[in-house]
């Protein structure tokens, strides 16, 4: 995937034009587990990269997650309320979170590629 | 890091593997929710071999162990076995700890693996004066939970002792595949099963543990990890060492009187819990259930009301309970919020949710 960005803190952006896809990694979720519930955040929300904006929740533990850039949350995946499972099955697809319009492109270049994170979580 | 002689079972089963108390131990295999529903409505194993085996022997062996513990080890009898603490002055837990009453003279400590070396030194220092010996045999056991309705048949395909004999907080020792083997129908998840002790090598240990698998797969065996086991344990309310239970908090305030023998004679921590249980507890441990939504975790700050800024408290332990399937807590409450129904908040996420005081153990199994 070569729209995909990662942070440290796993969560992923996937960039459509000035839009993105967020969520939280392949590995993430294998580290957290059964995602049980995702607390979403407020479409309409402006937020900057790093704010704390949302949870994933298994029966272990909260994981927050942050916004892997700034700008505006334009929309939220309700299907989340109901199967908060997509997290776990489709961390890419089904299981995004929320969507963002971009305020800053440059952020991302501050991001991780695909292979970069990679690397990343090998440590 | 240490590990068991099941290490490589795990990973041959693909378990998550974690660091728990100094051992890599597997979270979970596949599911951990499927882990849990196993053990309540079918059956389910658990390498426990982190936990922590001190054998205590010698002619004052009891007198020893009566000074050093809350409740009466002369009150057991070769085959059975208690639930008892390791006590401070302060009447409050080095450890908590299961007595296997092996024969006369002769005692099995099963302690918690984070502890193992601290109990060890304590009861040497603290037990030196008595006729008894110590010693250390953790690293020599392998021992395996079997837990859920259908452990006992599980089991019983795999040895000639009759489990239907051994009671509840009973054991015997017999032959399990050939092995020397202590097999007690105790657990920690709340349900009935067997936790069964052997000592030798990693073939032997993994020749056990996949025949359990085997034998189970009629019943739906699962292999469960830890996080199972904590949430297993939480429904049940038996309190977690490090969690609910420590160095701070008394045998009174963790509502575990019922272990506590003051009549027995003398033992460490006897004065202060016997001021304690004529003035009273100020704080005591409570469950608690969620009202409005929101996970309860540990450590999270418990207000006695939505204004008041200060907490009383925080939660020693917490989260969703996959066979109740609510969002509970325990928690050490001022005696005069533990009432039945009394309204508290939890901070969740930075606000404040309300929970309320309910009964426990939060599941009790039908008998």
């Amino acid at each position: 995937m070569s729209n995909i960005y990662f942070t440290k803190q796993h969560e992923y952006v996937k960039v459509e034009g000035d839009t993105g896809f967020c969520g939280i990694s392949n590995f993430a979720q294998e580290e957290l587990g059964e995602v049980i519930k995702v607390i979403l955040p407020e479409v309409g929300k402006k937020v900057s990269k790093g704010d704390e904006i949302c949870y994933v929740e298994s029966p272990k533990e909260s994981a927050k997650v942050y916004a892997p850039v700034s700008g505006e949350i334009v929309e939220v995946n309700s299907k989340l309320d109901d199967e908060p499972e997509l997290i776990n099955n489709d961390p890419y697809g089904e299981g995004w979170i929320f969507k963002i319009k971009i305020s800053n492109p440059d952020e991302i270049n501050e991001l991780m590629d695909e292979e970069a994170y990679n690397k990343f979580i090998e440590g | 890091m240490k590990r068991t002689k099941l290490y490589n079972a795990h990973k041959k089963l693909n378990g998550k593997i974690i660091e728990f108390a100094g051992f890599e131990m597997p979270i979970w295999y596949k599911s951990m929710i499927k882990e849990h529903m196993a053990v309540r409505n079918s059956v389910g194993i658990f390498d426990v071999s982190h936990m922590g085996e001190i054998l205590v022997t010698g002619e004052e062996a009891a007198e020893m162990l009566n000074y050093l513990t809350a409740n009466n080890v002369k009150k057991l009898k070769p085959g059975k076995i208690h639930y008892n603490a390791l006590l401070t002055p302060k009447g409050t837990f080095v450890d908590d700890l299961l007595v296997y009453m092996l024969g006369e003279n002769e005692f099995l400590l099963v302690v918690n693996a984070a502890n193992t070396k601290k109990d060890y030194e304590w009861i040497l220092n603290k037990g030196g004066k008595f006729n008894a010996k110590a010693e250390n045999l953790s690293d020599e056991y392998t021992q395996i939970a079997i837990q859920g309705p259908r452990a006992q048949e599980v089991l019983q395909k795999m040895t000639d002792l009759d489990l239907s004999t051994i009671k509840y907080y009973r054991f015997k020792t017999g032959k399990v595949m050939g092995k020397e083997t202590i097999v007690s129908r105790t657990g920690y998840t709340g349900e009935d099963g067997f936790e069964i002790y052997f000592k030798g090598d990693e073939e032997e240990a993994e020749k056990i543990w996949f025949a359990l698998l085997e034998n189970g797969k009629e019943f739906d065996i699962l292999p469960c990890g830890l996080a199972a086991r904590d949430s297993l344990r939480l429904e049940a309310k038996m309190p977690l060492y490090g969690n609910d239970i420590g160095e701070t908090t008394t045998v009174l305030e963790a509502d575990l009187g019922w272990i506590l023998k003051l009549d027995k004679g003398d033992f460490i921590g006897k004065e202060a819990l016997e001021q304690q249980r004529r003035r009273g507890v100020s704080k005591l441990l409570v469950g608690f259930e969620m009202v409005e939504d929101g996970i309860p975790r540990p450590l999270e700050d418990v207000y006695r009301s939505l204004e008041e800024e200060e907490s009383v408290s925080y939660v020693t332990s917490g989260g969703y309970m996959p066979y109740i399937k609510k969002n509970i807590g325990l928690t050490y409450l001022p005696i005069d919020m533990t009432k039945i129904g009394t309204e508290i908040y939890i901070g969740i996420h930075g606000g404040k949710k309300k929970a309320k005081v309910v009964p426990t153990p939060f599941y009790k199994r039908e008998k």
